[in-house]
């Protein structure tokens, strides 16, 4: 296996917060590269915006090739074979990069919870669905109810709207109060408020009822219909999708697995001031520190790009930072999960969908380790990255250890870990 | 017209937009992805390549996270794997 390449400072993830940071270190002189996930730059929130002309995502992507960034798409981290270097999986095999100085950005993904009927074809996540459709999907005529919980829900909805689809039903779970103090916070934010405003006009015409959730999903071998609880009725509507999800859970799994301290109350990844995990040469920016959407990823990208390029940060950016923060943290009480959904899976439904280990079996055991060992729950190809933080919510059990690879990845790929492992590395 | 691209998704022919992941050819050709180990259907549900619910088997690779793969001219896409 090569050597594929050396960094002074290697980013994890291409979306707002990777782009930040790479750009920062690279236009402060570092050699620079960007491992994403998917085909594309942008992260899930500029999915498929790169190329649109006079984005933020393209400008972002322009000052990357600029800087001489080296980006390298459809590549996953695995596996770390010693400090300051990372095995990854690409479609043509296996790549080993080094690094002096890491930025983890990793990001956040939908947080499911499960209900009768949620595993049927077409219930997908909120963000979900908005992905599919930007990758391609017609979703022009179908019909979509948008619920769970947070701001990607209007969003969503407005976005699916955009694209022709018939919006029935937008249920967020939060109640009303909680969303009118928060929406009275948002008057100290000109920003902020224009975008909720845009989006109330783009939502015209739609049900939006807050205090609402689904119950039940139903269909012969597809979704048909979901039964919602709202203002405590039961009331039945006919779908195509059900886009379905309960705001956002932190992608920590790098983190974790490279030994940076977790905070045990919300499971993000511990950072100070200058965005430095508790491993030495490890950054962290973006949602993996803490649910806060892009503008919080953004800032904490740059005063991550440039700490790790050894330069002072620009002063202003801690006070950003800060406001971003404050922000953050109210509109994460606004969408605190209500405790009746914890009662929404019954015994039969499933829970671990890779190994559809039911919400019954898992009730039996006490600690995620023991539910793991007994039923096979979050073992599966996803390890976890979906029922964990369900079961989280249901039982309150907090994650395991990460063990490599911290991603499936073929035999080929496994067999280069001791491989790698076994090779003298130069000096980085 | 958008410009289409043309795979084949369990034997049958389907066109996609250029661009589209093989996860759309998929729903395009009304199949499902996979079977669930007691044996539900199953399709994509986070769209983002986390969840491992839109495994296909591409051109002969199994285990394919489908949502993460764009759609090439002639690809072969089995799914149920």
């Amino acid at each position: 296996m090569s050597k594929d390449a050396q960094f002074d400072v290697l980013v994890i993830g291409g979306g707002p917060a990777g782009l930040a940071a790479a750009v920062m270190a690279a236009e402060c002189g570092r050699r620079v590269g960007i491992v994403e996930d998917n085909a594309a730059l942008g992260g899930q929130i500029w999915r498929g915006e790169a190329q649109t002309a006079g984005s933020a995502a393209q400008n972002w992507a322009e000052r990357m090739n600029a800087a001489g960034v080296e980006l390298r798409c459809s590549t996953r981290v695995f596996h770390q074979p010693q400090a300051g270097a990372l095995l990854c999986e690409t479609p043509g095999g296996v790549c080993e990069l080094q690094y002096s100085q890491l930025v983890i950005a990793t990001g956040a993904r939908e947080r499911f919870l499960p209900f009768p009927g949620w595993t049927l074809p077409n219930v997908m996540g909120a963000g979900g669905l908005q992905a599919m459709v930007k990758s391609g999907l017609a979703i022009a005529g179908k019909r979509v109810v948008v619920a769970g919980s947070g701001p990607l829900l209007i969003a969503v909805a407005a976005y699916l709207r955009q694209h022709g689809a018939v919006v029935p039903f937008v249920c967020e779970q939060a109640s009303w109060s909680s969303l009118a103090r928060f929406g009275l916070s948002l008057l100290g934010q000109s920003g902020k408020l224009a975008e909720a405003l845009r989006f109330r006009r783009q939502l015209q015409g739609v049900q939006f009822a807050a205090g609402s959730w689904v119950v039940e999903a139903k269909g012969k071998d597809v979704l048909e219909e979901v039964v919602i609880s709202r203002g405590g009725k039961r009331q039945n509507i006919a779908c195509d999708y059900l886009a379905c999800g309960f705001h956002l859970a932190p992608n920590v799994e790098l983190a974790a697995f490279l030994g940076c301290n977790i905070n045990i109350n919300d499971g993000c990844v511990l950072v100070d001031d200058l965005q430095r995990t508790s491993v030495r040469g490890v950054f962290c920016a973006g949602e993996p520190t803490g649910i806060g959407g892009l503008e919080l990823s953004l800032v904490e990208g740059k005063i991550a790009g440039f700490a790790a390029a050894a330069r002072e940060v620009p002063r202003p950016l801690f006070a950003e930072r800060s406001r971003m923060r404050r922000f953050a943290h109210r509109l994460n009480v606004a969408f605190a999960l209500r405790p009746e959904l914890k009662k929404l899976a019954q015994p039969e439904t499933i829970v671990c969908r890779c190994e559809d280990v039911t919400c019954g079996r898992l009730s039996q055991h006490t600690t995620w380790r023991e539910a793991k060992l007994h039923s096979r729950c979050g073992m599966g190809p996803c390890q976890g990255r979906i029922c964990g933080p369900a079961a989280e919510f249901l039982f309150g059990w907090k994650p395991d250890s990460v063990r490599p690879p911290i991603f499936p990845v073929a035999f080929e790929s496994l067999a280069r870990i001791s491989e790698a492992q076994h090779e003298p590395v130069g000096p980085v | 017209m958008p410009e289409t691209v043309a795979v084949v998704v369990n034997g049958k022919r389907v066109a996609v937009p250029a661009g589209a992941t093989v996860a759309v050819a998929i729903a395009v050709a009304g199949e499902f992805c996979r079977k669930s180990v007691t044996g539900e259907p199953r399709t994509a549900l986070c769209g983002m390549g986390i969840c491992f619910e839109c495994r296909a088997i591409v051109n002969g690779r199994p285990h394919c996270r489908s949502c993460q793969i764009v759609c090439q001219p002639g690809m072969d896409v089995r799914t149920d794997e």
